[in-house]
């Protein structure tokens, strides 16, 4: 027979088109692979904000050690450095920023006729002047006196006052010789804005490079410690965890794998052979998913270490069946190797085939997920598993040497085949599992799951906690409602804001909420500012007022400057956004109204009543904003606690779902492939009572189910089943000696597979590791299940 | 032996007196009575001139002084107002709102706030730090003299003024560099121990 060339023409040539795309292509291994997709607006507001609001961009930064003098110090040096810095927007630390502040003092000085609230048509009458002028007499009679005296003669009406007033802040952090300190004193504290998008990691993780030498530049003692914090520190941490993880991973489940491949082949050229399927599959695999996604996710080549452990197998199954007996053989011809590829092909390549398309039916669920990371994991695993198998099927044998010898492990094989026949012993108690499971899991059902969005962070839960103390400390907890006001433009946005404030000023009153902040309070809208304009009298009509509300308390000649400044208020531009930069105002501005190809939302943080119980009454807010007719703007309730909560258990339904219907899937596909209604349930009996035990398993070890348990479980089912089909093969065929050392290449295809996917059960990364544990221990029990409930007829099992 | 115990004993008895009334009165010496009083309340009364308002503002209240760091400025008329001075945070609260700065976040007003703070508590580093110090009169008729050494308190204050009698202080003048001034006098309705 001779060999054609054409496969291996196809095969080389798809290797190279893999090569180019690969080269082409972008890793990303930023939080975007735990991200959605798809949400509604309200959720779309929440994943731009967590990846590029200002909370996004906001480090938290504690100096600790040696003393307060030193830390107050080197907190002043370090701010002083940054803020020459301009990877950094803002940088607080309690010291006035002298440069912002003068800044913030001319814009709030020369535009104080449009910004004061207190600005309207009453202000300028008699009455209004002899009021502003008693309030602000009063002001110079108190503590504050000397400090406003200079302001008198421009701006005897205090608007300058009335405008700082109401951007007063909620509240001030503990201060220590002059700078931001926890409560405790013994932390100095920082609050640094980065210039870069929070979904910029690489400009993140320049700027953290940044903030470490800096520090060290101002640093004059080893015994300060500088720690950062927040966001854009947990997005270059994850991604460098991710893209180390991966690395180790991989590298340990390949050196495991190829270890396996020696103790059983003990030859080089069976170990090169059989690499060669995994390492076609995972050029495949990533040449899919950057074709499809266009970017690579660190995450998905985490998962993809678990095609190493499936695709492996197809050559195991290839290599145990095809060189078994060859030693007893003292003269291998090549047709004696060609009839046993032939016979492999006809009897044992149809169970592997089935076992593949199995495992991509199930992955195909995950396709469709809405999750980044699944559904690059469904693409590179059903890209690879395929070209494993192809690679198996047409590219192997024509490389398989005329004298491809296999090590005899039929040894193995008769241990295994013994222990086998005390299997009937294992049912009674396997049985007793299943049902104590299904018992423990259905009384627990209630808390077996994990229903917040944080269960997939990969942040631990001892940076969640430190960042959450130092984010009190600064009294800046994360907030969790919000008014939302969505409208084309940001002067519309404005407007509604403006038109929603009376409202919320009598959820403040009433107790419904203890405060709120809106971007209003730092710009009004162009329309309030003219009306403000339109408020201010002529000058002769101001001057003749305002000495007749003077009159015996000021010299009203000496206010001259005053009537200079408000006439020519009464004609400059109004103030818009652009004109706020590099202010704190401006900063506010920009953390709560936001603008993008689809108009601007303003976002207005509510909240709770009293700091001590953090309460708020959601149903009257609920209620009052419903109530707002700001059209053509719209007026919504944001709380971006349920709204993550409920896009995680959409995720979970989602999941859910995909694997019932992966599961559905698969069982069609044996349906067609078996056509008996008996050896179905054989296959998949043992598959759901693995599937079972191991949710057992995982919850009594007290972890708490996410989805990636549930996507999980349906890959339990899709690669368990390569086991069970072939017990399922052996019984039909009623095959002999063949059966021993399928035994054995089973077993050793299950320990490939429980390496690729146990390797992953140890990375800190929550998603690798939720799937690496579930599939590890699912696979083990899929195959003993297979085993034990394989047949009624132990003596059938041949020695 | 007795001739000698007696002058010891009137050593011992007059020895205070010597530094407090002898001929050479310095600020150490005044400073070191007042560092003596570790809790201090009376009442004030503060005239503020203003050079574009037609008559002096007129403020009046409670103060407390306790030792080390706690000054308390109570203002009941016009309006109520109080003023909370401990260690660096000042608090102000003033029409039911109420406001925390460090003292650092404003050099101007908090070298101005400090110094009648170390006035009272005697200490003369941080009086001398802030401010050229000179003394006039006797330890019972007293007045300080302090002008700012600082760039920016400079801008808002030319001098002050400050009389006392023993370990009392009876009166805070502040004069600007505008000829604007305030005065406070102040009475103790508790005698220092």
């Amino acid at each position: 027979m001779k060999r054609g060339r054409l496969p291996l023409v196809v095969w080389l040539l798809g290797l190279c088109v893999c090569g180019i795309v690969i080269a082409t292509t972008r890793f990303t291994a930023d939080l975007s692979a735990f991200l959605p997709r798809t949400p509604t607006i309200s959720q779309q507001l929440l994943v731009s904000q967590l990846r590029n609001g200002s909370v996004s961009r906001t480090v938290l930064v504690a100096i600790s050690g040696a003393n307060a003098v030193l830390r107050a110090q080197t907190s002043r040096a370090f701010a002083a450095r940054l803020r020459q810095n301009a990877a950094f927007v803002s940088v607080l630390n309690g010291d006035p920023d002298s440069a912002q502040r003068a800044r913030d003092q001319t814009l709030l000085f020369d535009h104080r006729y449009l910004l004061s609230p207190a600005i309207n048509a009453d202000r300028f009458t008699v009455l209004g002047l002899h009021q502003a002028l008693g309030d602000v007499l009063d002001r110079l009679a108190s503590g504050e006196g000397l400090a406003i005296k200079p302001l008198l003669t421009r701006d005897p009406t205090g608007e300058v006052l009335q405008t700082l007033d109401a951007l007063e802040q909620h509240s001030q952090p503990t201060f220590s010789h002059g700078v931001w300190a926890s409560h405790d004193g013994s932390e100095s504290i920082l609050l640094v804005q980065t210039r870069a998008a929070g979904s910029d990691t690489d400009a993140q993780e320049r700027a953290l490079k940044w903030l470490d030498a800096d520090f060290e530049a101002v640093r004059t003692t080893p015994l300060l410690q500088l720690e950062l914090t927040g966001p854009p520190v947990f997005a270059v941490q994850t991604r460098a965890t991710i893209r180390h993880q991966v690395v180790i991973l991989s590298l340990i489940s390949a050196l495991l794998v190829t270890s396996l491949l020696w103790l059983v082949y003990r030859s080089l050229s069976a170990l090169v052979l059989g690499l060669l399927p995994v390492m076609t599959g995972a050029a495949a695999g990533i040449a899919a998913v950057s074709l499809v996604f266009g970017t690579v996710h660190g995450v998905t080549l985490g998962f993809g270490t678990t095609l190493i452990g499936e695709a492996v197998d197809y050559s195991i199954y290839l290599f145990a069946q095809v060189g078994q007996s060859l030693s007893f053989s003292s003269a291998p011809s090549s047709k004696k190797l060609q009839d046993r590829l032939q016979n492999w092909l006809s009897t044992a390549w149809p169970t592997v085939r089935l076992g593949m398309l199995t495992s991509v039916v199930g992955f195909f669920s995950l396709v469709f997920s809405g999750f980044p990371g699944l559904a690059q994991l469904g693409v590179y695993s059903i890209a690879g598993l395929l070209a494993a198998a192809a690679v198996t099927r047409w590219i192997l044998p024509l490389l398989l040497p005329q004298s491809f010898v296999m090590p005899d492990r039929r040894l193995l094989g008769i241990y295994l085949g013994a222990l086998l026949r005390h299997r009937l012993a294992l049912r009674g108690p396997i049985i007793m599992l299943v049902l104590a499971a299904v018992v423990y899991l259905g009384l627990h059902h209630g808390h077996l799951w994990n229903t917040s969005l944080a269960a997939l962070s990969p942040i631990s839960k001892s940076d969640q906690a430190r960042d959450a103390k130092l984010r009190a400390e600064l009294g800046a907890p994360d907030v969790r409602y919000f008014a939302l006001v969505s409208a084309a433009s940001a002067e519309a946005a404005l407007e509604a804001t403006e038109a929603l404030t009376p409202v919320l000023d009598h959820l403040v009153a009433v107790g419904a909420i203890g405060g709120y902040d809106s971007p209003a309070r730092y710009l009004p809208s162009v329309a309030t500012q003219r009306s403000r304009q339109s408020a201010i009298p002529d000058p002769d009509v101001l001057r003749r007022r305002l000495c007749a509300a003077a009159a015996g308390e000021v010299s009203c000649k000496r206010l001259e400057p005053f009537i200079q400044d408000v006439t020519a208020a009464r004609t400059t531009r109004p103030l818009i956004p652009a004109d706020l930069e590099g202010t704190s105002m401006g900063l506010a501005l920009g953390a709560m109204l936001l603008c993008g190809k689809q108009g601007c939302n303003a976002l207005l943080p509510l909240h709770p009543a009293t700091d001590l119980t953090a309460r708020m009454d959601i149903h009257a807010v609920r209620l009052a904003l419903a109530g707002v007719d700001a059209s053509p703007a719209h007026v919504a309730f944001v709380d971006f606690k349920a709204e993550s909560d409920q896009l995680y258990s959409s995720y979970l339904r989602q999941a859910t779902l995909l694997s019932l219907g992966g599961f559905l899937a698969i069982i069609a596909l044996l349906a067609v492939a078996l056509r008996s209604l008996g050896r179905m349930v054989a296959v998949l009996l043992p598959l759901c009572a693995a599937v079972i035990v191991c949710a057992f398993g995982l919850a009594v070890l007290g972890r708490e189910l996410t989805l990636l348990h549930l996507v999980g479980m349906l890959l339990i089912v899709a690669v368990g089943s390569n086991y069970a089909l072939f017990f399922d093969s052996t019984h039909v065929r009623r095959a002999g000696p063949l059966a021993v050392t399928t035994l054995a290449s089973l077993t050793f295809a299950n320990l490939a597979t429980v390496m690729g996917f146990g390797v992953l059960a140890f990375s800190s990364v929550p998603l690798l590791s939720a799937l690496g544990e579930t599939v590890g221990m699912g696979a083990i029990l899929a195959l003993v299940f297979s085993a034990v409930f394989a047949h009624d007829r132990p003596d059938e099992i041949p020695v | 032996m007795p001739a000698r115990l007696v002058s010891l004993l009137c050593a011992a008895l007059l020895s205070p007196l010597n530094g407090a009334w002898g001929a050479d009165f310095d600020v150490t010496t005044l400073m070191q009575q007042l560092a003596q009083v570790h809790v201090q309340r009376g009442t004030f009364v503060e005239r503020k001139y203003i050079g574009i308002l037609q008559h002096p503002i007129e403020s009046s209240g409670e103060l407390v002084y306790r030792a080390p760091d706690h000054l308390e400025k109570r203002t009941l008329l016009p309006k109520p107002e109080s003023l909370v001075l401990e260690g660096e945070m000042l608090t102000m609260s003033r029409n039911g709102r109420q406001q925390t700065v460090s003292l650092y976040q404003y050099p101007d007003l908090g070298t101005l706030i400090d110094s009648i703070r170390s006035i009272l508590a005697g200490d003369q580093k941080a009086l001398e730090a802030a401010f050229e110090v000179r003394i006039e009169g006797s330890l019972e008729q007293w007045k300080l003299e302090l002008t700012p050494k600082l760039e920016g308190a400079q801008k808002m204050i030319d001098h002050i003024e400050i009389r006392g009698a023993g370990r009392r202080v009876h009166s805070v003048e502040i004069v600007q560099p505008d000829h604007d001034r305030s005065i406070m006098t102040i009475e103790n309705s508790a005698t220092p121990p």
